[in-house]
């Protein structure tokens, strides 16, 4: 059995910890999008649907930037946080995750959005008509038949933020212990000298774990599937 | 009583429906395709809002446009029964059935589960999702579906139209049981009339978002002014009538109308029963003197009422037996050679296997609808 070295145990945790929170943090965020844009049309709209592309397509840098300018202790929005409810987010793991979140954040928008689009709104007007309301229809019908979306959009999202490097490098910065996840790790170790076998660890345990995340959603769907249809 | 006054620009038309009639039995709006008949419905259940008017149920006020009330769908309590199943692709036959009872208030659950399930056979179905159910099978759960729901009335918008002729003669025969043994109102909508004579007792004839008549399906059925939109190769006379008893040795059943006695093929119901049936005016000759040494086993003497005015070879005429309103089709021909005209008394003939078998229904109405009597 391979053991891990602190460092690598350390990188794991922190990167795990990182994209759970970025995947809770979009979801709720990620569903009212994806049903705003899938339901509505109003003047704004296709400004709104750039804004939440823009971190698929800007230089991840650059949102590690704004996210600095925006929310930074010094920045517009950050130091209210800092002033009213002493919250930091620029140079901590909480940063990690919400840099994580904005850059996984049009990917989980992508795919709730087309399984809203693909719901037959029939079916919910149905269950108006059997008496039940908005809410209820939502989370009775609506919700329960996108959930393949919602789970495809939170693996996307997932993975996305395991491999975050250049938002999250630029907003929280690259902390051992602190910000510190996997693709940050591989980084620094290839930067010191002889480092090519604790990068080539680093990458290893980078695959195993993309490829678990991935048949557990694979296992989920399937169970969904397997639900729809009897 | 059922109410329903509105209006609504649509793309085809402006849909101005008015109308009134009591809210019991089968309701049935009948019209050609995209004559307005799904978008009433749709009325009725707050799918679709009229721009004025007003919609009332057993004395309910669902919509009135004047005092501002608009109650959603949510809680109308009309259960609809829609063309597709629309059941839940991922909810179980049985959680299906039960999410309108669920949502009922507990006070009004008078219609159950169990009951339900063996009315429609569907005891089977129960654990499996709707994905594994045939087309005749998912119907039937909707029916179930919106009966369970304990609504005040229920709306069926062509529950058959998507189901094959072999699948509808499966379910109609629910949709028959489901209207003489709940006490719960239909509106039916369709443009079949076979459907409709089986099943309603009043009708409602809707022509570009229009009512253009409004009674008991016999009344409206002979009027001669409205064959254009009753139809004119299905047209025929409804008549009711009552079964008097059964002839096995020539598979014969006789019934009793206004206007005689008809004898058709066998059927299994019971003497005394009140049927509705259609016959078709080409099935219906005329003879001046009660005919002698023919294989027709129903002649009955008529009147002549009414001439239609029709160009081409065949004309129509409406005849009235003892109160009951039947049409004869004959050919122009035929009518000058007989010098027809109206109050002329003559004596019609209807071959026995010519009744229309699809189209018999039983009545469930008050016998308002039995000429005659």
């Amino acid at each position: 059995m391979v053991s891990l070295t602190p460092m690598e145990l350390e990188a794991l945790q922190l990167s795990l910890r990182v994209a759970f929170f970025a995947v809770t943090i979009s979801l709720p965020l990620g569903i009212a999008a994806a049903w705003i844009l899938a339901r509505y049309s109003f003047p704004g709209k296709p400004i709104l649907d750039g804004i939440i592309h823009l971190p698929l397509v800007l230089p991840p840098v650059v949102v590690g930037y704004l996210l600095l300018v925006l929310l930074g202790r010094e920045g517009v929005l950050g130091q209210w946080l800092y002033r009213l409810f002493d919250i930091t987010l620029a140079f901590t793991w909480q940063g990690a995750a919400v840099a994580a979140a904005v850059m996984a954040f049009p990917l989980m928008v992508r795919s709730i959005r087309l399984a809203l689009e693909l719901v037959d709104r029939n079916l919910e007007a149905a269950a108006f008509t059997l008496g039940a309301g908005h809410w209820n229809v939502f989370f009775t019908v609506t919700l329960p038949l996108i959930a393949p979306g919602i789970l495809a959009g939170s693996l996307l999202a997932f993975a996305r933020s395991l491999g975050e490097f250049g938002a999250t490098i630029t907003f929280a910065a690259n902390i051992p212990g602190i910000t510190q996840t996997i693709p940050l790790a591989l980084y620094s170790v290839i930067q010191t000298p002889e480092g090519e076998f604790a990068a080539f660890r680093l990458a290893i345990l980078s695959v195993v774990l993309s490829f678990t995340a991935l048949a557990i959603s694979e296992i989920l769907a399937r169970r969904l599937r397997t639900r729809m249809v009897g | 009583m059922l109410k329903i006054d509105v209006e609504k620009s649509l793309k085809a038309f402006h849909l101005n429906t008015r109308f009134e009639c009591e809210s019991s039995g089968v309701i049935a709006l009948f019209g050609r395709s995209g004559s307005g008949k799904t978008s009433i419905v749709n009325m009725l259940a707050g799918l679709l809002t009229p721009e004025r008017g007003e919609v009332v149920v057993k004395d309910r006020v669902l919509f009135d446009s004047s005092q501002g009330i608009n109650v959603p769908p949510q809680e109308r309590r009309l259960g609809y029964v829609f063309q597709e199943d629309r059941l839940f692709p991922h909810l179980t036959v049985r959680k299906n059935l039960l999410y309108g009872w669920k949502r009922a208030p507990k006070s009004e659950r008078r219609i159950q589960l169990e009951q339900v399930v063996e009315m429609l056979g569907i005891e089977a179905l129960l654990e499996r999702h709707p994905g594994k159910l045939s087309g005749g099978e998912k119907q039937r759960v909707a029916l179930g579906r919106a009966l369970l729901a304990n609504p005040s009335l229920l709306l069926m918008d062509e529950p058959l139209a998507a189901l094959d002729q072999a699948r509808k003669e499966d379910v109609l025969p629910f949709i028959e049981r489901l209207r003489d043994e709940f006490d719960v109102p239909i509106v039916y909508v369709s443009h079949s009339m076979e459907e409709i004579v089986r099943l309603a007792d009043t009708m409602v004839l809707i022509s570009d978002g229009r009512v253009e008549a409004v009674g008991a399906v016999d009344d409206v059925m002979g009027r001669l002014d409205l064959r254009p939109l009753t139809g004119r190769y299905e047209a025929g006379a409804v008549l009711s009538a009552r079964v008097s008893s059964h002839d096995s040795e020539f598979a014969l059943t006789e019934l009793e109308f206004g206007g005689g006695t008809l004898r058709i093929p066998l059927l299994d119901v019971p003497t005394g029963t009140l049927l509705r049936l259609r016959i078709r005016a080409r099935d219906v000759s005329l003879a001046l003197t009660p005919p002698t040494d023919i294989s027709i086993q129903n002649v009955f003497k008529a009147t002549i009422v009414a001439i239609g005015g029709e160009t081409g070879p065949q004309i129509d005429l409406r005849l009235e037996a003892g109160g009951a309103a039947v049409w004869a089709r004959i050919t122009k021909r035929a009518l000058m050679s007989l010098n027809l005209e109206p109050g002329r008394e003559i004596y019609a003939m209807v071959k026995a296997i010519a009744v229309d078998r699809h189209s018999l229904g039983r009545v469930t109405g008050p016998d308002r609808f039995l000429s005659g009597e």
